[in-house]
């Protein structure tokens, strides 16, 4: 038995760019024209049809050479549910295609082992003219599936799709919805033992896709192994254990979906999860009280800006406090990342209760529960207060950041088993019970 | 912690053995991998079996359409060709000695269309999924055999209207139709792969079958020609099919040597095209 599913080694993929972006298709005249004007045309004189590609491309030194990979190599364990993130540009979609062998690597080699099958944009191959019956074959038979085994399944995609009413009308006239919902089921009843996913979770309506992503989750289960592509974090970390972040086509992490993730989201929204003021001159505060330093913290104290939905997150103040006589108390608000304000918590500490500060420094921490917090970035804004006189000494309102995702841990969550876009600003953890109920 | 992703996949090892795919940058001569088109037959099959179906789904007279083209091109044939300008037609009588011609070429020229434009019009398939992309060429001149199938059926209207009867060279006729097949695919296959490039080729098309069909036999009898000219003649490899046919069908002149060079210009046309299409392959995806 091979080690790996997918061996991935040193791949590289190089564009031709061509006068403006990427040229649909060439006609013999623009040949014969370039071919004919070349002579007039040495030095490197730039061409004033070129469009200069956002900075996160990667050209050579002529220009005309886009790498969308560099250099990737990684391996995936068959029965792996690998995401694939990163931005724009990175080079996810190329990744896939040479897995796919759509196209063609220019340099490095790729194994698999197992049958490859691919979900880059469902209804591929969908033909208007013919029956909803009809498209299940060929469409089928275009991903990859021999007739024997569309046949066996064939009952099943339709139940799936909720489409045996029309099952045999031309697909010309299903609704939009109707069809994607058709080419979905299709795909989601191939069984290969290595699945290649592009962010088509993305279709349907809200009930659909949850029914998709349901169907996604048992198919990691049956020991698939998964190469899945999305914009959407909370899906990566619910589904992937292990997360791959490509950028300007390198691999630059690697490893449980989760840190990923959070590496991914702070470094593109920029978030801190740790001030220090060196020079106590330019601490915020005043003559009386001054923060040092504020960090987000995890149970076993250490720094850091992603959390499990249900691990709970401290929130660490320092500060110095440097007139005596007065009652002061650390606090923060939390703000989500629309800027709605969810709740601001102050020092609820028993012993320091209208009690005066001496002056030095000090650390409290606040911790927020886990299960409390919904799935998304929350920013902390640390406060310092004094009841007499009662006035605000420092408020920092978007000091720090941090992620909340949930992971696809065996404990419980108050998501339970519901796969779908979970609403809510918070997510609280309650308590339920069913008090009458019809004997068995 | 107990996780039911990392179960070991119920797979044998001469299972994942049989699907290993090694994917590494395309160099040198190509391969041809024949065997993966065998792997790949069943796509083949629905691919032309889309072809067809939506051919006869799309047109109001359906199938009646494979019959009515040649036979109406034969009817305006005959009343032009045959008596007005009076073309000799080697002792048959016009219409049928035309229509044996038009059966071979209506089934050529719709083939070779149908080839060298399968790429283009697929490009949403070549973008997306992997299978060898000979297949859609393969599939459009072999979609093009039911056409031929009902159109024949008018041809035994007419030798049983005109008393013609076939002779035991009938037997060589698949031969004559399979050199039409790979001369239609041969040419097919550049223009298909010269079409993802060059999208003037889609101009280019129509007016090649138009100067072919009068370049070859079909209103007119190649016995019009004197060797060694006929030999050379078989340069145009569809006045190889023609003789053929109206040889096999109809017992007119056996083609002679002509129809050896016209074979070899089918092979020649055929291969290089293989060749070439392969050549261009590994590009497809990324120019179309």
């Amino acid at each position: 038995m091979p080690q790996s599913a997918i061996e991935i080694s040193h791949v590289a993929k190089k564009y031709k760019i061509e006068h403006g972006a990427k040229p649909k298709y060439r006609t013999m005249r623009d040949t014969i024209t370039n071919a004919l004007l070349s002579p007039f045309k040495k030095g490197n004189k730039i061409n004033q049809n070129e469009i200069i590609q956002p900075r996160s491309y990667r050209f050579d030194s002529s220009g005309h050479l886009l790498w969308a990979l560099q250099d990737v190599s990684f391996k995936v364990k068959p029965g792996e549910v690998v995401g694939l993130i990163g931005p724009n540009g990175a080079g996810k979609t190329t990744l896939l295609k040479i897995l796919t062998r759509i196209t063609y690597p220019t340099r490095g080699s790729i194994d698999l082992y197992g049958r490859v099958g691919s979900l880059l944009e469902v209804g591929t191959g969908f033909h208007k003219e013919l029956t909803g019956r009809e498209n299940v074959f060929l469409n089928g038979a275009i991903l990859g599936m021999s007739k024997m085994e569309i046949q066996s399944k064939f009952d099943e995609i339709v139940a799936f799709a909720e489409m045996e009413k029309f099952i045999d009308t031309p697909v010309k006239f299903y609704s939009s919805g109707m069809g994607v919902r058709l080419a979905f089921a299709v795909a989601a009843h191939l069984e290969p033992e290595i699945l290649l996913v592009d962010e088509v979770l993305a279709v349907g309506d809200a009930t659909f896709q949850k029914k998709c992503l349901n169907k996604m989750e048992s198919v990691g289960q049956e020991g698939r192994t998964i190469i899945f592509i999305s914009h959407h974090m909370p899906n990566i970390t619910r589904l992937c254990e292990r997360a791959i972040l490509l950028d300007q086509g390198n691999v630059v992490m690697d490893g449980p979906a989760f840190e990923v993730v959070g590496k991914y989201l702070s470094n593109a929204l920029n978030t801190k999860s740790a001030i220090k003021w060196e020079d106590k001159k330019y601490a915020p505060g005043n003559h009386i009280v001054r923060l040092t330093s504020v960090r987000i913290l995890d149970e076993g104290f250490n720094t850091r800006d992603h959390f499990d939905i249900r691990e709970s997150i401290g929130i660490e103040m320092q500060y110095e406090i440097l007139a005596d006589g007065y009652v002061l108390y650390p606090g923060f608000s939390l703000h989500n990342e629309e800027g709605q304000w969810l709740f601001a918590s102050i020092d609820t500490d028993s012993e320091w209760q209208g009690k005066i500060r001496k002056p030095g420094t000090y650390t409290s921490i606040g911790w927020i529960p886990g299960n409390l917090l919904s799935e998304g970035t929350f920013i902390i804004g640390p406060s310092l207060r004094s009841d007499t006189p009662n006035m605000v000494h420092v408020y920092e309102q978007e000091a720090l950041a941090f992620q909340v995702s949930e992971s696809p841990l065996d404990t419980i969550s108050a998501r339970m088993d519901f796969a779908g876009r979970f609403p809510g600003m918070m997510r609280p953890l309650l308590n339920w019970e069913t008090l009458i109920f019809p004997e068995a | 912690m107990e996780h039911p992703i990392e179960q070991e996949i119920p797979l044998n090892k001469m299972e994942l053995e049989n699907f290993h795919v090694h994917i590494e940058p395309v160099k040198g001569l190509v391969e041809l991998k024949l065997k993966e088109i065998w792997k790949f037959r069943e796509l083949l099959y629905f691919f032309t079996w889309r072809d067809v179906k939506v051919r006869y789904k799309q047109t109001l007279l359906g199938a009646s359409w494979a019959i009515l083209q040649p036979f109406l091109s034969m009817v305006v044939f005959s009343l032009f060709f045959g008596r007005l300008a009076k073309i000799a037609s080697d002792g048959f009588p016009y219409p049928i000695f035309n229509y044996a011609a038009l059966l071979p070429w209506t089934y050529f020229s719709g083939s070779l269309s149908a080839a060298a434009h399968s790429m283009v019009n697929s490009s949403h398939l070549i973008t997306k999924i992997y299978f060898p992309r000979l297949i859609l060429p393969i599939s459009a001149v072999v979609s093009g055999l039911v056409d031929f199938a009902f159109a024949f059926l008018v041809l035994i209207g007419l030798m049983i209207f005109y008393s013609v009867p076939p002779t035991i060279y009938v037997l060589l006729l698949p031969l004559f139709l399979l050199q039409a097949l790979i001369t239609a695919l041969g040419v097919g296959l550049w223009l298909s792969a010269l079409n993802v490039r060059y999208r003037d080729v889609r101009y280019i098309i129509p007016f090649l079958i138009q100067i072919w069909q009068f370049a070859s036999p079909v209103v007119y009898s190649s016995t019009m020609l004197d060797e060694p000219w006929r030999t050379l003649y078989g340069i145009n490899p569809m006045a190889g099919v023609i003789d053929g046919f109206r040889w096999a069908l109809l017992g007119a002149d056996p083609p002679g040597i002509m129809i050896w060079i016209s074979v070899i210009v089918s092979i020649i046309l055929f291969v290089s095209g293989v060749l070439y299409f392969k050549k261009m392959e590994t590009t497809f995806a990324d120019e179309v």
